[in-house]
């Protein structure tokens, strides 16, 4: 199909024909049948579109369109608060407990030992498998697949 | 992870009051046309939402003597391209999961006034690839001229024509044998 045909039919469409340009578009027509065809089957594309239309989301959904913004930045900030408020007081948390644990004359050493042992292997654990997600993120070419 | 900022604290009262305005006045559009390339309501409206909190974050860098919307329809683009990515990926993995494809209440048919004939051509235009419904949306529902599209889609006016007059016909072939 040459552009100067695509030129013509999409200018016809659009009632932008000069009359020597609306001459040349019919000789083309008539001259060739394969072009006629093109242009019958683009009419009735048109055509059937132009019975249609999209439907038009209820008045509610455009009135509360940008409350979206406020509701953003409230979550935002309000997961960050949170976040935040919890890390503190768990940190807190383990801060006072390790100082109660060291504090305490009345356990017997060998359950501080477990306990203190048991802990760090706990945290060695909850490192290891953070570092490894973490690596994994970056170079996992199934990311995007959901396991 | 995407970075996320809704941050607004860069601009003035004035400017959110313009922005909230330039909102107001291209909502509609920005959807329709999220629409056109997403074919599917919440994405359209999740993605054009988007697009208006990333405009607004880099709201400075817009050129108040250029069109909102050509500005604009850019990010939405990008963010709708990105989307339909996402979408692929999850898809294929469901598709191998559960073994079949359902259609979602949300999906383009909606859309559409709801009739058989309605049914047919929405089933169509999902056959095509986002590109082609892209312009055809932009041409024939919400009749951009050929200038605006060219515009929106940074292409001369040449393509645009050459892109609608095969968009059409992949869209005539997608309807072959349908009684219309």
């Amino acid at each position: 199909m040459t552009d100067r045909f695509i030129y013509l039919l999409e200018t016809y469409f659009e009632n932008q024909l000069k009359p020597e340009e609306l001459k040349e578009f019919n000789k083309l027509l008539d001259s060739d049948p394969v072009l006629k065809n093109e242009f019958e089957q683009q009419k009735r594309v048109k055509e059937v579109l132009k019975k249609m239309s999209l439907k038009n989301p209820s008045s509610e959904v455009w009135d509360n369109y940008w409350t979206i913004r406020h509701n953003r930045i409230e979550r935002f900030v309000s997961w960050f608060l949170f976040i935040a408020g919890a890390m503190f007081l768990v940190g807190y948390g383990i801060v006072k407990g390790v100082e109660s644990f060291i504090a305490d004359d009345h356990s017997p050493f060998i359950l501080k030992f477990g306990i203190a042992v048991f802990v760090i292997g706990l945290l060695l654990l909850g490192f290891s498998i953070l570092r490894e997600k973490l690596t994994i993120a970056k170079s996992d070419k199934y990311k995007e697949i959901q396991r | 992870m995407r970075k996320k900022e809704y941050s607004t604290n860069h601009l003035t009262k004035k400017e959110e009051m313009e922005f909230a305005l330039l909102v107001k006045e291209n909502m509609k559009r920005a959807y329709f046309s999220a629409l056109g390339i997403l074919g599917n309501h919440d994405l359209a409206m999740e993605v054009s939402q988007e697009a208006f909190l990333k405009a607004m974050n880099h709201f400075d860098k817009f050129d108040r003597s250029k069109k909102f919307f050509t500005w604009y329809y850019k990010i939405l683009r990008n963010l709708s391209l990105n989307k339909i990515r996402d979408e692929k990926n999850r898809k294929q993995v469901e598709l191998l999961e559960i073994k079949k494809y359902s259609v979602s209440e949300n999906d383009l048919a909606v859309n559409f006034e709801k009739d058989e004939t309605a049914a047919l051509i929405e089933e169509a235009l999902m056959k095509l690839e986002p590109n082609d419904r892209e312009i055809l949306i932009l041409k024939e529902f919400e009749n951009y001229s050929y200038k605006e599209i060219a515009e929106l889609l940074e292409l001369p006016l040449g393509s645009v024509m050459s892109r609608l007059f095969y968009a059409r016909k992949k869209l005539a072939k997608a309807l072959e044998g349908v009684e219309l």
